[in-house]
């Protein structure tokens, strides 16, 4: 009995610190989220998105200039990142067992360990010097070389779980290898590599280093790639260290609008995987 | 390993042959279909391994040729080798011929793809593609041949799930994914897929071994409608199945041919002690 009631104990501990951990986990979360919509919930009208800043001593203004360069900026960086990332994942599951899949595999795996602001001098170094201009175009770059590899892994993950049989049947069919890759292979992964893609997204969304040496920040609306160009995540760093109570408040709504734009992808990464998994 | 203990005299045959659907294949070589398909000293190598051994085997058209043999012993290889998939394994390596229609499908200047678009398989496992409706799947093999309109691939897809026996369970859902199928009627999906394009032969690498008895019934009674049009080649691990669906049986132990003929005579008067042994289940 004593050896059974042992067992039952340790298991039921087991079970109980998972259940502890989750629950730490979803607390961190709950809290942060709790804290943005106290502090930034009251500032969210319809100003926050349609006005940009105003100039200090009057009310009101908002994020929509940053709201609209991050979109931009991510934009920019997934139209370059995401091509680069699924691209070399597709190499690396389906023809990187060489020495080229070792050393993509190797780039890919130091650049996701590089400090995101080593990346944002990168980019100062190699782009904004010699255009002499903090440009959009600067961070999108920036972004895109931390979305790259993030997406190239997933997509190689992804890729490889495609059964072998799968690839056997194109093959056995007169399929060539390309078109095995491309038709059945990357075809059958592609809800995951959909999910590593906006997963990445949200990842780069909330990134500031890399931004404060390129897209620098701008308080007026701009769409204009190659000028300096607002991000949520600038504005709400300028405003939150900033002096004025009015600023402050606006960097609390910013930040949830931030937090909520990260959920928004998040959820819709959940939503394509769960779609696939019933298709 | 040929594990040959005294055994009792008198004991029962492991096989019990069914009445043979259609005439024995007589032994004469005037009266025996064409050969369609023919290995020449064919050596299937897995690194320095070789898995396959200077096998020489004939295929006849309308015929249906079972592999049979203790697991490892290269069957599935041979077939394989056959359609030129055995080389997409890294380091494997193969040497002999494979005459399709007295053509070297391994002279040099042959494109191995268009190899396997006249050489169809089957494989162990069901694989339908998951992301194609089940018409998709069955058109598959179309995509890579000549443009087709969208009436003749409909044409052929409905005639290719006729041929297969599996029209009348999927007519109202051909646009449903195939991954709904039963494991057979996935099965016999993979097979709708083989034979759209019209190969030549068709290749089944042990097709029933996935499937529940009444499934792979449905598969043997296809074999039995596929030999009509088609040449036949299977692998098969159940010797009642290979004494029931196949004309010739060939018997390999180790990567050797030992025994191939008819297959009535194969199961009742082999000539090598070690088919006779396999054949009557004392090993393998």
């Amino acid at each position: 009995m004593t050896p059974r009631l042992g067992r039952r104990l340790f298991g039921a501990a087991m079970t109980g610190a998972t259940y502890g951990a989750a629950a730490l986990a979803i607390l961190a979360l709950g809290a942060i989220l709790a804290m943005l919509v106290a502090r930034g919930a009251g500032s969210l009208d319809w100003n926050f998105f349609t006005k940009s800043s105003v100039p200090l001593g009057e009310n009101g203004g908002g994020f929509a200039h940053a709201i609209v360069g991050t979109l931009l900026i991510v934009g920019l960086a997934c139209a370059i990142g995401v091509p680069i990332g699924v691209g070399g994942g597709i190499f690396l599951a389906e023809f990187g067992g060489g020495g080229l899949g070792w050393l993509v595999r190797f780039v890919a795996d130091t650049l996701n360990g590089i400090p995101s602001i080593v990346i944002g001098i990168f980019a100062w170094t190699w782009i904004v010097r010699p255009a002499g201009k903090f440009t959009a175009f600067a961070g999108g770059v920036a972004l895109a070389c931390i979305l790259a590899p993030i997406v190239a892994r997933t997509t190689e993950e992804m890729v490889r779980l495609v059964p072998n049989s799968l690839r056997e049947a194109a093959l056995a069919l007169g399929y060539q290898r390309w078109r095995t890759s491309l038709q059945v292979v990357v075809r059958t992964a592609s809800a995951g590599i959909v999910t590593g893609c906006l997963v990445a997204m949200a990842r780069v969304a909330g990134e500031t280093a890399p931004l404060l040496f390129t897209a620098l920040g701008n308080q007026f609306f701009s769409t204009d790639l190659f000028g300096a160009m607002a991000a949520l995540p600038l504005q709400i760093y300028v405003y939150a260290v900033g002096p004025y109570d009015e600023w402050h408040r606006q960097a609390w709504a910013g930040a949830l609008v931030l937090i909520l734009l990260v959920l928004l992808l998040g959820t819709f990464a959940r939503l394509v995987t769960r779609a696939r998994r019933h298709a | 390993m040929l594990a040959v203990t005294p055994e009792p005299l008198a004991r029962a045959p492991a096989v019990t042959l069914p009445a043979p659907r259609v005439a024995p294949a007589d032994e004469t070589p005037a009266r025996q279909p064409e050969p369609r398909l023919a290995a020449q000293g064919l050596t299937a190598w897995y690194g320095a391994d070789a898995g396959v051994r200077d096998v020489t085997l004939a295929f006849r058209s309308n015929t249906v040729t079972a592999l049979i043999g203790p697991s490892g012993c290269g069957k599935s290889t041979l077939l394989r080798a056959l359609n030129r998939m055995h080389e997409l394994v890294p380091g494997t390596r193969v040497a002999g011929r494979v005459l399709l229609d007295g053509h070297d499908l391994y002279a040099p200047g042959v494109n191995p793809i268009q190899v396997r678009r006249s050489i169809g398989m089957v494989f162990q496992k069901p694989t339908p593609f998951p992301t194609m409706s089940i018409a998709e799947n069955v058109a598959a093999g179309l995509r890579v041949g000549p443009r087709l309109s969208r009436g003749e691939r409909e044409a052929i897809v409905e005639r290719a799930l006729k041929r297969a026996a599996l029209w009348d369970e999927v007519r109202d859902r051909l646009h449903h994914s195939a991954l709904a199928l039963s494991g057979g009627q996935q099965q016999r999906l993979c097979v709708a897929r083989t034979i759209a394009p019209e190969p030549e032969v068709i290749l089944l690498d042990e097709p029933t071994a996935s499937l529940d008895p009444s499934a792979s019934a449905r598969i043997e009674d296809l074999v039995h409608e596929l030999k009509r049009e088609f040449t036949v080649v299977i692998v098969t691990h159940n010797m009642q199945q290979a004494a029931r669906i196949s004309d010739v049986t060939a018997f390999f132990y180790l990567g050797e041919l030992v025994e191939a003929g008819p297959t009535a005579r194969i199961f009742t008067a082999p000539t090598k002690a070690q088919t006779e042994a396999y054949v009557t289940g004392r090993f393998g």
